[in-house]
């Protein structure tokens, strides 16, 4: 714990779901001390209401989905309905460098924990708000869930089998976790700036206004040409062959993608059909375009013999870009993902063993681990309340018995 | 909090003392972004003739223009560009001189190819110890599929995401703008500022390794969790929600309306409680609400263990209820009524929110090279301490070869145009 890259910070978290813990999670795993305010009275959403629970048993300590968005972070419980909660709070705040909160606009504030309050006990404590769609303007007390922000911000519409069918759906809330990287990296941009100047600060993070940083080209296409970009399936308009073909086996697909004539020459050769490379319909890259269906189909009643993984080296092989489309079983099996560490099993109570999910990036010098599991509920009030506020026993019972630390 | 002219403070960005060096293709370009709309002074070094992105589409009236792709104009504002021919024994030894004075290196070659070019992360670290090089690739630096070539497509695949999108029974689909780039890039970014922090704190900087595989990874929420929780897998269902109900009952995510498509979902949980009861106000007022809806209590209701029977029952009049809107008459409705949903937005409605324009999110930014005045998208955060955002224009081909290469680097007019008649710059 003592030599990750962010050893020496700590994180106070008044947050739920996944766009405000996700980022604490993070820093976690590269050592900063990440602290989850939680209370008995509302539990997060992930811990009561939505599956996965283990052996589909809910209960408090057994949501997964709650699990994989907790670990290496400190668990404790407070009532913030409770004044004496509120001020507790204010002292973790005051021995603490960022503080991350997801409410709706409004709810720190009547709590009595919007940024003057906390600035005023700690001047260099940075904030991050992040919510739907941000602190200000017309809309910003709407409340809402990812899933269907993920539609407002564009995703949505340009996700599709193509003209006049229904747009698809991404997995879950895609634009909490833009939301939860950009989060990431403001957090980190402040830090530099408080270490060069000594100055906290406020961030108010809008996840609609992260979300569109990830479709910029659309909204230039439309302002320049006037033309609103839609769905067109797998297909690219700079490659050909381009799309998930049909493998051997139950719902099994690779993915190929091919984008210059070296390496159409290569498909061909790899895949023993040096004759498609000499085909009228396929031998240009505007032919290819032109005959799209039929190089699918040609492609498929390839494909359709091999296994996906078998399919991905032979093509890789021979170096065109190909991967097999891994179901999210295959991930935790994935030899890459394995080599890189991505998954790391810890012991829970009630899970047995629970995978959890490592960085996406690594550090050379200090690099991130999963350590710990996500906290049960109230976990660690004796350290935190304890050994950092400095409360005694007694007083941790009390406060306990009186409902405060709840 | 609200942020006024008297709380946002200063006008410099948040990383104005840095300089990026940044190599990347388009598998990269949003980090450096990123780093720029921070502050940072980004130094995009192509190669002579211009990065390989300026060629993807889309271009003004479908004619491709090297400086003009819309695709490479989005994600390279607040960047200064240069040409360099690394190929060349020149080229590195300018590299190697303009590293010096770099805080961070982003880069997209193949796993080694640095090391070959007299360019490898030990080398430059000889050279300036505290550098940061962040390192962007298909799978890693190492680990056995490290060779593999990739693609948007390929990230999609390999990550797990598509087989999470699309109908049961058709091909798993990717988004049609490439995600895996924005994805990798944004987190690239968190990692070289992790790096960074430490590298303040110890004088050493370091390598940041991350894969488009990798990258991608949290853009599958919480479908990991399945498998880690009771070896489940989840699966593509098309409109539908899947995974709320232990029952396996789905729920129907996207509804017509008026004039295209809204997002409505049923939800568990207090907030929930809210918006369906708010949903039979509506389909009430509208007449459509049904006996047993009128007399359902939300507040027992349990998505968890929500029945298919019981989804459709609401789902129904539902459908017909929002036939009846416009997406932006929903949005309205939703709002008055603290309703759960959204319209399924395109690039226009996005544009034209009265919401973002409230909130001075667009950055008019002329480009010459379009001979345009475009509004792009504004910070992804508001700081109250700095600005962030785009402020300049995507660079021309070796527009700023001059300004780096004589007043920095203090080469004169004649060893410019010689390194140009070389082709290393």
């Amino acid at each position: 714990m003592q030599n990750g890259a962010l050893t020496g910070i700590r994180v106070v978290e008044f947050a739920v779901f996944a766009a405000g813990p996700v980022i604490g999670k993070q820093m976690g795993e590269h050592g900063a001390e990440v602290i989850r305010v939680e209370s008995v009275h509302r539990p997060d959403g992930f811990r009561l209401h939505y599956p996965p629970f283990k052996d589909d048993r809910p209960g408090l300590e057994r949501g997964g989905t709650f699990a994989i968005f907790n670990n290496d972070v400190l668990g404790v419980t407070l009532n913030l309905k409770d004044p004496r909660a509120v001020e507790l709070a204010k002292k973790l705040v005051a021995v603490s460098d960022v503080v991350i909160e997801n409410f709706v606009p409004g709810v720190v504030e009547r709590l009595g924990l919007g940024y003057p309050s906390l600035k005023e006990v700690n001047p260099r404590i940075i904030m991050l708000s992040s919510c739907n769609q941000g602190q200000t303007g017309p809309r910003a007390e709407q409340r809402g869930f990812g899933s269907q922000l993920t539609s407002m911000s564009g995703f949505t519409h340009l996700t599709g089998y193509g003209a006049g069918e229904p747009p698809m759906l991404l997995f879950g809330p895609y634009v909490d976790f833009i939301a939860v990287g950009f989060g990431l990296v403001a957090v980190m941009a402040a830090l530099d700036y408080r270490r060069r100047t000594g100055k906290g600060q406020y961030i108010d993070l809008s996840q609609y206004e992260s979300g569109v940083q990830f479709v910029i080209p659309a909204l230039l296409d439309l302002q320049v040409n006037n033309h609103v970009p839609g769905p067109q399936a797998n297909r690219d308009s700079r490659a050909a062959p381009h799309g998930a073909y049909r493998c051997r086996g139950n719902d099994a697909w690779c993915a190929i993608s091919v984008f210059s004539r070296q390496e159409w020459e290569a498909l061909c050769k790899a895949v023993e059909h040096p004759e498609w490379a000499a085909d009228a319909r396929f031998a240009t890259f505007e032919a290819r375009k032109l005959h799209e269906d039929e190089l699918d189909r040609t492609i498929s009643q390839w494909t359709e013999a091999f296994a996906p993984r078998e399919v991905m080296e032979k093509l890789q092989a021979a170096g065109v870009p190909a991967g097999v489309v891994q179901t999210v079983g295959d991930l935790f099996s994935c030899p890459q993902l394995a080599h890189r560490e991505q998954w790391k099993e810890l012991p829970h109570r009630e899970f047995g063993h629970y995978a959890f999910e490592g960085p996406p990036f690594v550090l050379s010098e200090t690099p991130a681990e999963v350590r710990r599991p996500c906290p049960l509920m109230g976990e660690h009030n004796e350290y935190v309340f304890g050994d950092i506020l400095g409360l005694s026993k007694e007083e941790i019972n009390r406060l306990s018995s009186e409902g405060v630390l709840a | 909090m609200i942020m006024t002219a008297e709380n946002v403070g200063d006008r410099q960005g948040l990383l104005f003392p840095y300089r990026v060096l940044d190599l990347s293709d388009e598998s990269g370009f949003l980090c450096g972004k990123i780093l720029g709309d921070l502050g940072a002074d980004v130094i995009k070094i192509e190669p002579p003739g211009g990065d390989a992105a300026r060629k993807v589409g889309p271009f003004p009236a479908g004619r491709p223009d090297p400086s003009k792709s819309l695709y490479w104009l989005s994600y390279n504002t607040n960047k200064r560009g240069i040409t360099l021919n690394l190929e060349h024994p020149r080229g590195q030894d300018l590299f190697q001189k303009l590293v010096c004075s770099a805080d961070f290196v982003i880069e997209t070659f193949p796993p080694g190819r640095m090391e070959e070019l007299g360019l490898g992360f030990q080398k430059l670290r000889e050279l300036h110890r505290r550098l940061v090089l962040v390192s962007i690739t298909p799978f890693g630096q190492s680990g056995p599929y490290r060779a593999y070539k990739g693609s948007d497509l390929v990230a999609m695949a390999m990550s797990g995401m598509l087989s999470l999108v699309g109908e049961p029974d058709r091909p798993p689909l990717r988004v049609t703008l490439p995600q895996s780039s924005m994805w990798t890039g944004m987190y690239a970014a968190a990692g070289a500022l992790i790096a960074h922090y430490h590298r303040e704190l110890s004088g050493s900087g370091q390598q940041v390794d991350i894969s488009q595989q990798a990258g991608q990874l949290w853009a599958l929420a919480n479908a990991p969790a399945f498998w880690s929780t009771n070896r489940t897998v989840p699966q593509r269902t098309g409109c539908r929600i899947f995974g709320r109900s232990m029952t396996g009952a789905t729920m129907r995510a996207i509804y017509r309306c008026k004039d295209g498509y809204i997002n409505f979902i049923i939800y568990g949980g207090a907030a929930g409680q809210r918006s369906n009861e708010a949903l039979v106000g509506w389909l009430k007022e509208e007449g459509l609400a049904t006996e047993s809806l009128l007399k359902k209590d939300w507040s027992r209701f349990d998505i968890a263990k929500s029945t298919q029977a019981e989804i459709d029952e609401i789902e129904m009049p539902t459908a017909e209820l929002f036939h009846r809107y416009t997406k932006s008459e929903f949005l309205e409705q939703g709002f008055k009524r603290n309703m759960l949903g959204y319209p399924v937005a395109d690039a226009r409605d996005i544009m034209e929110d009265p919401h973002l324009r409230e909130r001075n999110f667009w950055r008019s930014i002329h480009d010459p090279s379009l001979g345009h005045t475009l509004k792009f998208p504004g910070g992804f955060a508001i700081f109250s301490e700095a600005e962030a955002g785009p402020v300049r224009p995507a660079p021309r081909i070796g527009e700023h070869n001059a300004q780096v290469y004589r007043e920095e680097l203090g080469l004169s007019q004649l060893d410019l145009v010689e390194l140009q008649v070389q082709k290393v710059i």
